[in-house]
């Protein structure tokens, strides 16, 4: 059954129109790839009961004729989704046990389209991380291991979990979210594709937030079109979520294998930061010539506050995640831990109920933010923000994308970073700028280091401009040809 | 503008975070370290630039003032920690 687990979205969905396999025999081969792949924690919580009921439902909807745009196809869900009457818990002990009564606007979406949901996946708690290990349930595992190496390395984060599973083939495809690069350091950290699609293209309703300003929900997949397909359905206006896009869903697919020749992409200097593994620069050099190859204009662009993006960001979503996370109060929901009074109650569930990364972020979050400190820090960032915003616009009057790397380095070791916040911030220094910005950006898979691990680079569009991306992604991808796979170990 | 035991004291107070007494002092340094590498903002001319509080241009949308659902007490109350006939359990608030 493992050949009906290896396949792409699209060759599922192709397969399951023909009547090759059913919905049921493809949901119960990955099924058994997840009992059987464990020792990555990808997983917080697996659904096989519900899986079979949807897959079995799947299959009378196609015999009826009915079947939907993804019907059939075992998808995990990132466990920041609230799903109804499955324990969300968004990788935090606030939340053990937290079974919502209601169902994430992305995830009624693939559902709608008869999408079958394998279970939950593990991710930095409360999306706060870039390496799975903040996650209450343990860090997740990536497939890839350095050649010759037994090292557990890390997925990357906070979608860790989404994309180990989308690696390991435990699932055809994956919902993630990106508030300062989610999903596309994962993605470039575990040979996979990523798209954060623009600010208000999906909705934010039903998904645990953190820095409402940043959030946003994308796919991950094992090749463009598939996140193409995905996106298609996940995206949408949504008037429960007031900063939802009211415009139309193209069909993302359509734009994949399109023509690139005339676009012109930009290669921002400013990307060429000190200490980058040569590796990475000749990876961008290769892509900047796979893009020329495919007729593409390529042109130098400056986008000169770069380097303050990540300080900005490190104001913005911990004020935004300070202020959305003292909902977490014991009330109404979520861990309560009994004090001498209510003070005491609160302060002692929240001591309790958070982990170290996500308490440091509130505590950043709440000093720039109060008095005295609100115009500093708070309104500088702002101010900050709107010049880096700037600099894409100015960008955007001599090229149409602009083509980066994914991160500053491949997947590396669990616990290399976790003693320094700093370094582990760092990791998000090409793909921060654009949540600040609104845009929408994907990371494609192109090629492995000197350690066979995966690298990516970064397509970054102009607002709603996925359509862009999908035909730049895909060029990227047959002219890169990634088709290198982890080892199984585990 | 360095951060010490008694501002994280304070700031905790405010996070409503119990942060034990032993831990203020190496939390204010981690928080001083992420703070000073902050600082680096001061360096960007923001003369008259309008603070960004969003990627969307656009209003926030109206809707109609109408009831749209309700009367669902118990989906409300599905994951509190302590009901009584259909109300929440919390502390004593007002001694």
């Amino acid at each position: 059954m493992s050949d009906l687990t290896g396949l792409t979205l699209k060759a599922a969905l192709d397969g399951l129109a023909a009547k090759r396999f059913s919905s049921e025999e493809i949901t119960r081969a990955h099924l058994g790839a997840i009992e059987g792949s464990r020792a990555l924690n990808a997983f917080v919580v697996e659904t096989p009961d519900k899986a079979v009921e949807m897959a079995r439902a799947s299959d009378a909807r196609r015999a009826r004729g009915e079947a939907g745009p993804l019907d059939g196809a075992p998808l995990g869900i990132k466990d920041l989704f609230c799903t109804e009457g499955v324990e969300s818990t968004a990788g935090s002990m606030i939340l053990r046990g937290f079974k919502p009564t209601y169902e994430s606007t992305v995830t009624s979406h693939l559902w709608r389209d008869g999408a079958v949901m394998l279970g939950k996946l593990n991710m930095d708690e409360f999306a706060m991380g870039s390496s799975n290990e903040t996650s209450a349930w343990g860090p997740v595992i990536n497939p890839w291991r350095s050649a010759g190496g037994n090292a557990a390395l890390t997925p990357g984060g906070s979608s860790g979990g989404s994309a180990s599973a989308v690696a390991a083939e435990l699932c055809l495809g994956a919902t993630a979210t990106d508030t300062g690069g989610s999903i596309r350091q994962p993605a470039a950290f575990t040979g996979t594709v990523g798209v954060k699609p623009t600010y208000g293209r999906c909705s934010r309703w039903g998904i645990v937030a953190f820095a409402s300003s940043l959030d946003q929900a994308g796919p991950m997949a094992r090749s463009v079109e598939d996140t193409a397909i995905l996106l298609t359905s996940m995206a949408g206006h949504d008037p429960k979520d007031s900063t939802s896009i009211d415009a139309g869903v193209p069909d993302f697919a359509s734009f994949c294998g399109k023509s690139v020749k005339g676009l012109r992409v930009g290669i921002p200097k400013e990307y060429r930061v000190d200490g980058m593994p040569p590796e990475i620069d000749a990876l961008w050099e290769q892509g900047i010539a796979w893009l020329k190859d495919a007729g593409c204009e390529i042109v130098e662009v400056s986008l000169p506050h770069t380097k303050y993006a990540l300080p900005a960001y490190y104001i913005v979503a911990p004020a935004e995640a300070s202020s959305n996370l003292a909902r977490y109060d014991g009330m109404r929901y979520g861990l309560r831990v009994d004090g001498a009074n209510l003070t005491e109650t609160y302060e002692q569930t929240r001591a309790q109920g958070f982990g170290a990364e996500v308490k440091r972020r509130i505590l950043i979050g709440t000093y720039v933010l109060s008095a005295g400190y609100y115009d500093a820090y708070y309104l500088k960032a702002l101010k900050v923000r709107r010049r880096i915003a700037d600099d894409f616009d100015q960008a955007w009057l001599t090229c149409d994308a602009l083509l980066t790397p994914t991160a500053p380095s491949a997947a590396f070791a669990l616990g290399d970073k976790s003693d320094d916040p700093v370094a582990m911030y760092l990791n998000d220094i090409f793909t921060v700028t654009v949540n600040l910005a609104g845009l929408p950006g994907m990371s494609v898979p192109a090629g492995l280091d000197a350690q066979g691990l995966p690298l990516g680079l970064q397509l970054i569009g102009r607002n709603l401009d996925e359509g862009t991306l999908f035909s730049l992604g895909s060029a990227l991808e047959k002219a890169a040809d990634f088709r290198a796979k982890p080892a199984k170990w585990w | 503008m360095a951060i010490d035991a008694a501002t994280v004291r304070k700031v905790a107070r405010l996070a409503r975070i119990a942060e034990p007494e032993e831990k203020l002092e190496p939390l204010a340094r981690e928080l001083n370290g992420i703070i000073s590498w902050i600082e680096q903002l001061n360096e960007v001319d923001t003369d008259g630039v309008e603070p960004m509080t969003t990627s969307v241009a656009m209003t926030l949308p109206m809707r109609d003032d109408v009831v749209t659902e309700g009367g669902d007490a118990a989906r409300v109350l599905g994951n509190a920690p302590r009901t009584e006939r259909g109300f929440f359990v919390v502390p004593k608030v007002v001694e």
